[in-house]
């Protein structure tokens, strides 16, 4: 499925005709960037060099990204997120030697000998679009402690898993992600490939307000984690969309995030996702059930081979990042496989993911994985999302805590406990006695990370 | 309710639920010998923290290990006062 060439991204934007990128402030006819720069001048001296894409909003980075790949020799997307105080380190590893910015009060923040503005507004191309080079792509992972590891990719890996359209219909993504993350970038580059408009966020602006936006601008693709959505669901703005594709990853998608999607969309085409900003896409699973079938390990799938080695899910494909920068750590085993620390279980004739490998909770010498037990939860039909925590106990070392967020808060002290008690009575029939939460508290909300993740304290 | 009456409530209670026979409580009775295993205790001390608002084995630095019944009652009895 991987295509047969991938010219610089610029060149799509001939072939296929992007059409529109919103934020909540402006909206961009991408299809300009043929003939214009939105790099002010700057374009020819960012040619060779290992840039830095530090914009604030996703709208300047996706236009910087356009520009840049083919003509900087690297790129290095920063997250909104990141930690300023890493820096340094990865400006050094990176080799970083230019940066591209959208506010001029930040030229004085980075010590670099090239600084680039970026505008949203498209001014025609003076200059000559350098020489096409192989632009290394360098995303950051979101692991959280310590710098975040940087991920090398080329823009034919990023896009091994994106099929060729076949169809004329209007298409207008949306994601929830932040582009500047793998999730969010497959969903930046299906738009320009696919010559879609793009819906993106903008910094602090409420779900509410987002959701409206998607809505008139006829949102038809929309993509996010488990943890997005379920937030979105919570929003009376929900019904206001119609997508026709509605897509889940960078989470386990639970079967409870599932039917709670072909509910509020019952002709969606609703499909959940596996992919890691190491390991590249995995596959795509449309069946509307959770876990994916078992027959995805045999052979090759559309590019990509996969094998469990000690319970965790390991892939070789196209796809996958070809190493970390400046060779800090082992990204693939001799074979060219990825370990991607996603843990697996087999149940009949599929596989579920049951959570991180890290992220394992240990009772008394016994591990649970807090996903499996927020699985179980997650299937009371009063709960929107919950997170199972460990809490140190000097009896087994640690223990379960289940913090929980309701659909609809309860009238009554008594309707609170009654739900406990039923969640409770869930979590004993279906689980073994060390996976039931020791204690279940409803909570008003639980943090969602700025990657769209559930915040888990590590 | 006494947090003594609470506490061998919740003790009952949590036996049921962990699926073990609790012999007849008495202050010198050994914890380890009351039916109640590691994760029963566990469970029954997250319990009582929400019942009590406290968990005196977990919140001090140093943690004293309950032996019997009684000990385990005191912890809680010394943390109200």
């Amino acid at each position: 499925m991987a295509r047969a060439e991938v010219q610089p991204l610029r060149r799509y934007l001939e072939l296929e005709a992007a059409d529109r990128f919103f934020d909540r402030a402006v909206q961009v006819r991408v299809g300009d960037l043929v003939r214009g720069t939105s790099l002010g001048g700057g374009l020819a001296g960012l040619a060779g060099r290992s840039v830095l894409i530090a914009t604030s909003s996703q709208l300047t980075s996706a236009l910087a990204l356009i520009e840049l790949d083919g003509v900087a020799r690297r790129i290095t997307i920063l997250p909104p997120d990141v930690d300023r105080a890493h820096l340094n380190a990865l400006v050094a590893d990176a080799e970083i030697d230019a940066v591209v910015i959208d506010d001029e009060g930040r030229r004085g923040s980075y010590n670099l000998p090239i600084c680039v503005v970026c505008s949203p507004g498209i001014a025609p191309l003076t200059e000559s679009v350098p020489a096409a080079v192989g632009t290394e792509w360098i995303l950051l992972t979101s692991g959280t402690t310590g710098v975040p590891k940087m991920v090398v990719h080329s823009l034919a890996g990023l896009a091994a898993a994106i099929a060729p359209r076949t169809d004329n219909e209007p298409m207008v993504w949306g994601t929830f992600y932040d582009i500047r993350r793998y999730g969010g970038l497959q969903i930046f580059l299906r738009a320009v490939l696919g010559g879609a408009s793009l819906i993106l966020s903008s910094a602090g602006e409420p779900v509410a307000d987002h959701l409206a936006r998607l809505a008139r601008h006829g949102v038809t693709h929309l993509s996010g984690t488990p943890s997005h959505w379920r937030r979105a669901l919570m929003s009376p703005e929900i019904g206001k969309i119609a997508p026709r594709y509605v897509r889940l990853s960078g989470e386990i998608s639970d079967q409870a995030i599932l039917d709670n999607l072909r509910a509020a969309f019952p002709r969606a085409s609703i499909g959940h996702a596996y992919a890691s900003t190491e390991a590249g896409v995995g596959f795509a699973v449309n069946d509307g059930l959770a876990g994916f079938p078992a027959s995805f390990l045999d052979g090759v799938h559309d590019g990509v081979e996969m094998k469990i080695v000690d319970g965790s899910l390991c892939l070789r494909s196209a796809g996958a990042a070809s190493s970390y920068v400046a060779r800090r750590g082992i990204l693939r085993d001799d074979d060219g496989f990825v370990d991607s620390g996603d843990m697996v279980e087999r149940r009949g004739d599929r596989y579920y993911f049951v959570g991180r490998r890290g992220g394992i909770i240990n009772i008394g010498g016994l591990k649970v994985h807090p996903e499996e037990v927020e699985a179980v939860i997650n299937r009371h039909p009063q709960v929107r999302m919950s997170l199972v925590r460990p809490k140190r106990s000097p009896f087994t070392g640690a223990i379960a805590i289940a913090d929980v967020v309701l659909k609809s808060a309860c009238q009554r002290a008594e309707d609170e406990a009654d739900v406990k008690n039923e969640i409770m009575t869930l979590c004993r029939n279906a689980l073994p006695r060390h996976k039931v939460p020791a204690a279940i508290s409803i909570v008003p909300a639980l943090a969602v990370a700025a990657t769209g993740k559930l915040a888990r304290r590590a | 309710m006494s947090i003594k009456l609470t506490i061998m409530e919740q003790m009952v209670q949590v036996a049921r639920e962990q699926g073990r026979t609790l012999a007849p409580l008495r202050d010198d009775l050994a914890l380890l010998d009351s039916g109640l295993d590691s994760l029963s205790i566990a469970v029954l001390v997250a319990r009582l923290e929400d019942r009590l608002g406290t968990d005196p084995f977990t919140s001090a630095e140093d943690v004293h290990f309950p032996v019997t019944v009684g000990d385990f009652v005191k912890a809680y009895e010394n943390g109200a006062r």
